[in-house]
């Protein structure tokens, strides 16, 4: 996490045609967030994307606290819950005093309930970074979380609380019924809020930020007080989230105590940690791959949450920079053009691990349907083999993958180690460097 | 209202007792180690379900040994193959990785056992009430958990205090390059001091099992209790944690169950007013709140004293 403040900087020095990509980027996102539904345009799809949508705005603002300023928040679920809150018990009242305000700009009403609560507790919280920060957000979390049940005419108890987005004024003929309408308002706000928490990155309040992640002690000395700048940032987290909260509260027209609680803190945490918390754009990918993921994997697999579990404790062990930060480790190579030195070892590489991942999930398939046993059969369909959890031979084979993938894989990975270090040394020679 | 005061005072003491073997061992890991040990509180509901399923196998009182002593091994493996390789990315990285632990903990746990209560019960010899206070019998396992729970501090406290480990341990507390300047394998120790924190950790599950529900979400539960004990006791305080675990087990116990509300105090409000936040504060039972409390607690501590009740340390 702490070589994230370096690259930014030299993108734009080398790049003379800076501007052009710089904005190029930002027309792309937004020429595909207009055409994707166009061209998956089912209603099974455009939920999903809708839900990418908002998980990559919530994930955006988790790495406002994590990835720029240091802060490891277990309850970040709070301010997207309360804005989620808020939302809905806007959008009620604005239907029912037909105030002239549009469906679009509810998203902000959200955003404002989440700044106000992050503002309300973050002067205390943000005192001290590090472990304290994340148990007290943990506390704070799970204080609010059990208040919801409490506070029912507020917060509606188990069931929540109901609202109608199309009894809200149309704008343009849009009554936002159809999911496609909620999907190009949700898509609207992932732009404007990406360009806004990048354009946040790029402010000497951005930049103080990770000052104050990498040395608070040198920031104090240089004249800034880091719990301020720790509570700025708290703030702008709170207000995206509660920006996301309040587009949740619109796609599913509901609001209850789930959207506060510790699964949604944990669901931000894997997302924005599994993309990458050191670049910008890793958020966006965790978020897509963790959402895919959860879409998917629930009606595939009982244990669903074992898997991300698993692929967490991966990255953290194995990859502490996430996808995004894999990724770019490539970058020196790919321009050095040593890249190829490594592929071949790749190549091999993927062989065993595949057949060791392979192994994993033979594995825990077999434990959930041996013990579990409840409904679904016991046959295990796996890349259309078809594999029955009682069989001694599937035990065999998953002990056989398993083992032997492992063994093998770690020879092979030496292999790409080697192979890494010399097409990174070729690249440090061209004078790109690693 | 004495009855109901002796009952909830023993339970609120066994209660924090329990709580003191869980914290105790994470207020020591995270002191040494640095590490706040998220995966604490699985390690307690392995050991009840270990502890059950030994049970199961071969009876209650070898797998009051046996059970931690296993999850005691989990833990040195976690720490050997986990947390050790992980240091180098530094301590966010470490409880990120218990974080998912605690994680996957639950997901396998609930993938074997399965997500519904298991019948962990008491043991047959110790299924009698060991005493009557005012018309209530007092069962013997509370008194048995009682024991064992005081028998591991007064003995922690001796290994502490009175032998070269303790001496150790509690050097490597505050100066850990130094003890390994004198030679001492400082990577032994933390992994012996974390496989003993999980042990503990393993041993109250093991013995609150059959007393309270053994189920895949016992972790998910405590686990922040946990965190707000050594937080409210100062972290990386052992004494702190010893109070914290004993005020907010009493806390708990009483609140639990005392049934009285704002309305039956200053009576109910008045009815025109319809549903409002009010209204909800006005009814609800102190029992009720009972689970938000040690949350009220962090946060009043934090205001004013934010190391907590004996921390030293500022962060």
């Amino acid at each position: 996490m702490s070589n994230a403040a370096s690259p930014a900087p030299a993108v734009t020095k080398e790049e003379p045609g800076g501007a052009l990509s710089f904005y190029g980027v930002w027309l792309i996102a937004a020429a595909a967030l207009v055409v994707l539904p166009l061209i998956f345009s089912s209603g099974g799809s455009l939920t999903s994307f809708s839900l990418i949508g908002i998980a990559i705005i919530f994930a955006l603002s988790y790495n406002i606290l994590l990835g720029q300023t240091g802060l490891l928040s277990f309850g970040h679920a709070v301010q997207y819950g309360l804005g989620g809150f808020l939302a809905v018990h806007m959008m009620n009242a604005v239907a029912s005093h037909n105030w002239p305000i549009p469906l679009p700009a509810i998203p902000l009403i959200g955003g404002i309930g989440g700044l106000a609560f992050a503002l309300l507790v973050g002067w205390v919280m943000t005192k001290r970074a590090g472990t304290v920060f994340a148990m007290i957000s943990l506390g704070i979390g799970e204080l609010v979380a059990s208040s919801s049940l409490i506070l029912r005419s507020v917060f509606g108890g188990e069931s929540g609380i109901t609202t109608d987005r199309t009894a809200l004024m149309p704008l343009f003929g849009w009554t936002f019924g159809p999911q496609l309408q909620v999907y190009y308002l949700i898509a609207f706000w992932v732009l404007i809020s990406a360009i806004a928490m990048y354009a946040l990155t790029r402010t000497p309040l951005g930049r103080i930020c990770n000052a104050v992640r990498d040395n608070p002690e040198r920031v104090e000395f240089i004249g800034y007080d880091p719990h301020v700048v720790r509570y700025l940032a708290y703030g702008f987290a709170g207000f995206f989230a509660g920006i996301a909260g309040g587009l949740t509260a619109i796609n599913f027209e509901i609001a209850n105590s789930a959207y506060l609680g510790a699964t949604q803190s944990g669901f931000v945490l894997f997302a924005a940690f599994i993309g990458g918390t050191a670049y910008f754009f890793g958020p966006i990918l965790g978020a897509i791959l963790v959402t895919y993921l959860q879409l998917g994997l629930t009606n595939v697999t009982s244990v669903s949450l074992l898997y991300f579990g698993i692929i967490f404790i991966g990255i953290v062990m194995f990859a502490p920079g996430g996808i995004a930060g894999l990724l770019m480790k490539h970058r020196p190579l790919i321009r050095a053009g040593s890249l190829g030195m490594v592929i071949p070892s790749y190549l091999v590489a993927a062989i065993p691990t595949l057949a060791f991942a392979l192994g994993a999930i033979l594995t825990i398939e077999t434990v959930a349907r041996y013990s579990g046993g409840e409904g679904e059969g016991s046959t295990i369909n796996l890349l259309g083999i078809p594999f029955v959890a009682t069989a001694p031979a599937t035990w065999a084979a998953a002990a056989f993958l398993l083992v032997g993938g492992y063994l093998v894989a770690r020879l092979t990975w030496l292999r790409v180690a080697e192979a890494w270090d010399r097409a990174a040394t070729v690249a440090r020679d061209r004078g790109y460097l690693a | 209202m004495a009855e109901l005061i002796v009952i909830s005072t023993l339970n609120g003491v066994l209660f924090g007792m329990l709580l003191f073997l869980l914290s105790s061992g994470l207020t020591v890991i995270f002191s040494m180690m640095g590490v706040l040990n998220f995966a604490h509180a699985s390690f307690y509901m392995l050991g009840a379900f270990f502890g059950y399923q030994l049970t199961r196998w071969i009876g209650f009182w070898p797998a009051l040994v046996l059970a931690p002593l296993l999850v005691g091994a989990v833990g040195m493996a976690v720490e050997r193959y986990g947390l050790r390789n992980t240091h180098k990315h530094g301590h966010v990285a470490e409880l990120l990785l218990t974080f998912g632990l605690a994680y996957a903990i639950e997901e396998i746990v609930s993938m074997v056992w399965g997500k519904s209560p298991m019948d962990y019960r008491i043991p047959a010899a110790l299924d009698f009430p060991a005493f009557t206070v005012f018309s209530t019998n007092y069962p013997a396992y509370k008194i048995f958990m009682l024991v064992v729970s005081v028998t591991i501090f007064v003995a922690l406290l001796i290994a502490l205090k009175r032998t070269r480990v303790g001496l150790i341990v509690q050097a490597a507390l505050t100066h850990p390059s130094m003890v390994g300047h004198l030679g001492h394998n400082v990577g032994r120790v933390f992994m012996l001091v974390f496989g003993v924190g999980s042990a503990l950790a393993g041993l109250a599950g093991v013995i609150a099992g059959p007393s309270l529900v053994t189920q895949s979400d016992m972790a998910g539960l405590l686990g922040p209790i946990l965190f707000v004990v050594i937080v409210f006791g100062g972290l990386g305080s052992l004494p702190g944690a010893f109070i914290a675990s004993l005020l907010i087990g009493l806390i708990q116990t009483f609140a639990v169950a005392l049934n009285g509300s704002l309305a039956s105090l200053f009576g109910p409000l008045d009815p025109g007013l319809g549903p409002s936040p009010l209204t909800d504060i006005w009814n609800v039972t102190v029992a009720q709140i009972a689970p938000i409390l040690p949350y009220l607690l962090l946060v009043l501590v934090l205001i004013f004293r934010p190391m907590g009740l004996l921390g030293t340390r500022e962060s």
